[in-house]
């Protein structure tokens, strides 16, 4: 049975390499400027972990193969080097990968959370509740009215509890259930939570950031691509969780000041 | 000290009457067993739950039948709810994380073999002991109550986020009661886990019989220890954690609640809190219960591993320092799981480093195993399949552990199926192969009867060749950026590969099955087996030097002295290829070493 074990894991090894190795389950489009070297580091470790993984099945697998049944009374054998090259082994295979990774694995992150957004990035601000999004644009003055959360009331839409009436500079604030933004812009997103924690995903555009309530959150990115694109929520945060969700609508410039100079009007 | 003069640390009485035998036992023993029904009872009932969720995944409109019994709310008709779908998946995590991760390899067993494996009479504190279980028990069925209350079970994961878990019923249905019964359950827990961990210690430390040096404890006595050891700062921290959460809930006060939050139309009165507090103090206990979950199974594999190729590793030092610094490394990386949760970016960076250091003393591990294997004598049976197997498994969990471990790779990859697809790898399947090993390995010792082989390797194919189906495309449908926690899959791209969940709903259904397998086979030779001889495997540990099952005081009048390092295999010794720790004969290594 220990040739039939060895015969499994070769089949589990190429098996689980397979659809990797042919793409079956290919990463989406990135459509962002930081995105390529997430990707990147992605692709790296990949091959990293698959080689590793490949490997060593294929090792079980051969010395399940050739030190199972053997004739009774075969003679034992000592791993050449033993313990010692084992240890050498796992630091400098390791230890090399985790400098490569990590170091290298540094600039992707820093690209995303260490440079600050260029001053003239959009500003807007998304607020995540049970059970969806809301996105706010500070309207012509180009200033945020205040939050005032006893003011909230879904019903007459006033999602964020702006107060117009005693605020000059809530009175253009522009409030979207769709995050509309122009191509090739810098934007830079303020997180807020009106409820409990949420997250806000979008796949293409390799962002993910969690909603905390209490705290003063935000990303920053750049789409390089028009289009339509999901975001959903990755922070389970209650019985709706499964379909929160919004869209990321990339305009080009001009349809994007066409929007937005609609909304004012309204 | 003259030979044989070792005295015990303290001597008690047979136990007499039924309840004092099989209930309420100061028997570490009966303890260990007691500890392995519960997770059994725990590990089907999380098993059967994931079935529901599976089905419910890929046919959202199948009736089960019978499920409306189990709450008419939350299943009418057979069919679940959305919100039921998040209870179920609470109390799937919850009882396999707690009553089964850490009580079968841990608790069971250790209970179980740590005291025979240093030649003691039972635990240090055995009342400590048998309160232990009970308070686990009473956790238990605190935590079950969930199920009959009308609110239902929680639906915040096992993680229990706050402010979600931490408002109480505005937060949505099972928030109210079921939510506190989860606080509570999880305090109570931590209780019974504490008092176990530091009986282990107490009693690794004080009670080994004469020449058992540590050094020469083994392997699964060394994971055992070391478990107690981040058990024992684990759960010290996880227990305030819950008190907190509950004191939030019913107390007014806002440990973890911001103010200004408004939840179901309503402002909250809280003001002050942090819901990163919650998640510092969980993941501070929950990534070290990772180690805590499959550091047994590391022992338990490699005590059977070298068991089953007649020689001992290449170094079972080299194996203990492995384990001890994953263990110390365990608190360093609990950040990896909040890279995305608002943290400064900069401790990112501190909590990546630690996080892939730990893949150095696990590869040194897996290396041992593998270099161990060379020039062996494997004996197949069940046992060292399921050992073997947990290699396999281990590497395939583990390496998945490179990408998470990169918060820029994180920003993808978290909380998908990737992740999923992770932790039930290395922390699920892995550690429940090496509980699997060992209770091929040890049932004989525990019932005094053997295991059916057949059965016992039919249930090991089935299961190793299921686990791969199931888990594997986790992590594919993860790349794609399948997110979890989701009770249907609503997201456009995801239609082209409902077919692949379905594959995976019918390999879970399929390996679920086997497990029944595993089930008859136990209970069978509990009451039909084969009678065990002493030593079955020709083992070498003082577990095997005693009658099968061992008797109330496991050494009889004996006090065993020990002689040799434990893994005395592939040498000429007076029974065979083997020297028994407690034999006095001289060891002479075999001819052609």
């Amino acid at each position: 049975m220990g040739k039939l074990l060895a015969v499994a894991l070769v089949i589990i090894a190429v098996a689980s390499a397979y659809p990797i190795v042919t793409h079956m389950f290919p990463l989406p489009e990135d459509i962002s400027t930081h995105g390529h070297a997430i990707d990147e580091q992605l692709n790296d470790t990949m091959w990293e972990a698959g080689v590793s993984f490949v490997a060593a099945q294929l090792v079980l697998a051969f010395f399940v193969w050739s030190f199972t049944g053997r004739k009774e009374g075969s003679p034992l054998k000592t791993f050449p080097g033993g313990a010692r090259v084992m240890v050498i082994g796992a630091f400098l295979l390791v230890g090399t990968e985790i400098l490569a990774l990590g170091v290298l694995g540094q600039k992707a992150w820093a690209n995303v959370y260490f440079a600050s957004s260029k001053p003239d990035a959009i500003q807007i601000q998304a607020q995540a509740e049970q059970f969806a999004f809301y996105f706010r644009y500070p309207g012509p003055d180009g200033k945020f009215g205040n939050i005032h959360p006893d003011k909230i009331d879904e019903g007459n839409q006033n999602y964020f509890g702006l107060d117009p009436a005693n605020e000059v500079e809530a009175r253009d604030d522009i409030v979207s259930g769709e995050l509309v933004i122009p191509v090739n812009r810098e934007i830079h997103l303020m997180m807020h939570a009106k409820d409990v924690g949420h997250s806000f995903y979008v796949r293409e555009l390799r962002i993910q950031q969690d909603f905390v309530p209490g705290l003063d959150l935000s990303v920053h990115f750049t789409a390089t691509k028009i289009g339509r694109y999901e975001i959903v929520c990755t922070q389970l945060c209650g019985l709706g969780h499964y379909n929160m969700k919004a869209y990321l609508n990339v305009k080009s410039q001009e349809e994007y000041d066409k929007w937005l100079k609609e909304q004012s009007a309204q | 000290m003259a030979e044989g003069s070792v005295e015990q640390a303290h001597v008690h009485a047979p136990p007499e009457g039924f309840l004092r035998k099989y209930v309420f036992s100061l028997d570490h023993k009966v303890i260990g067993k007691q500890y392995y029904a519960l997770g059994l009872v725990a590990v089907f009932t999380g098993m059967i739950l994931s079935w529901v969720m599976r089905i419910h995944l890929v046919w959202p409109a199948a009736k089960i039948p019978g499920l409306e019994l189990l709450s008419k709310v939350g299943a009418p008709g057979g069919v679940i709810t959305p919100e039921y779908y998040l209870s179920l998946m609470t109390m799937h995590g919850t009882l396999m994380v707690f009553f089964v991760l850490t009580n079968a390899p841990f608790a069971a067993f250790g209970n179980y073999f740590l005291p025979i494996q240093i030649g003691a009479e039972d635990m240090a504190f055995p009342r400590f002991n048998m309160m232990s279980f009970w308070v686990t028990f009473v956790a238990w069925v605190v935590l079950m109550l969930a199920f009959i209350i009308p609110d239902g079970p929680p639906i915040s994961g096992w993680t229990s986020y706050a402010p979600l878990s931490a408002v109480g019923k505005d937060a949505g249905p099972g928030m109210q009661w079921g939510m506190s019964l989860w606080g509570l359950s999880i305090a109570i827990f931590c209780i019974g886990s504490l008092l176990g961990a530091l009986n282990f210690i107490a009693t690794t430390l004080d009670l080994r019989a004469k020449g058992m040096t540590l050094m020469r404890m083994p392997l699964c006595t060394w994971a055992w220890f070391i478990t107690s050891c981040i058990a024992l700062l684990a759960f010290a921290v996880l227990l305030p954690a819950c008190i907190l959460l509950v004191l939030d809930r019913h107390a007014g006060t806002s440990f973890f609640v911001p103010g200004g939050l408004v939840i179901s139309d309503r402002l909250q009165p809280h003001s002050g809190g942090s819901p990163l507090l919650w998640q510092h103090l969980f993941w501070f206990f929950g990534h070290p219960e990772v180690y805590i979950a499959i550091l047994p199974s590391m022992g338990i594999v490699s005590h059977i591993l070298i068991n089953s190729m007649r020689k001992p590793l290449l170094s079972s030092k080299v194996v203990i320092y492995s384990m001890m610094s994953i263990g110390f490394l365990s608190y360093m990386v609990w950040g990896h799981h909040m890279f995305l949760s608002g943290m400064n970016p900069m401790s990112a960076l501190a909590f990546s480093f630690p996080t892939l250091t730990i893949t150095i003393p696990a590869t040194v591990l897996t290396l041992i195993w593998l270099g161990s294997l060379y020039g062996a004598n494997i004996q197949i049976n069940s046992a060292s399949l399921f050992a073997l197997g947990f290699i396999s498994m281990f590497v395939a969990g583990g390496v998945s552990g490179f990408f998470l471990a990169q918060p820029s790779i994180d920003i993808y990859l978290h909380a998908t199926y990737f992740v999923v697809g992770h932790f039930h790898m290395v922390m699920g399947v892995a550690s429940l192969f090496g509980v699997f090993a060992g209770t091929y390995f040890w049932f004989p010792k525990m019932a005094g009867r053997m295991m059916s082989e057949p059965l016992g390797k039919l249930h090991f194919w089935i299961t190793f060749i299921g686990t791969y189906c199931i888990f594997m495309p986790f992590h594919y449908l993860g790349l794609i950026g399948n997110v979890r926690r989701y009770q249907s899959f609503v997201d456009d791209f995801m239609a082209p590969y409902i077919g692949w969940h379905k594959f995976i709903t019918i390999a879970a259904l399929i390996t679920g099955a086997a497990q029944f397998i595993f089930l008859y086979n136990l209970i069978h030779s509990r009451f039909k087996g084969k009678p065990a001889p002493e030593n079955p495997w020709n083992a070498t540990s003082l577990e095997w030097s005693i009658p099968s099952p061992p008797p109330w005081n496991n050494f009889g009048d004996k006090h065993p002295i020990v002689y040799h390092d434990p893994y005395q295999y592939g040498v000429k010794g007076s029974k065979g290829d083997f020297v028994m720790q407690d034999s006095p004969e001289q060891v002479v290594p075999a001819s052609g070493d």
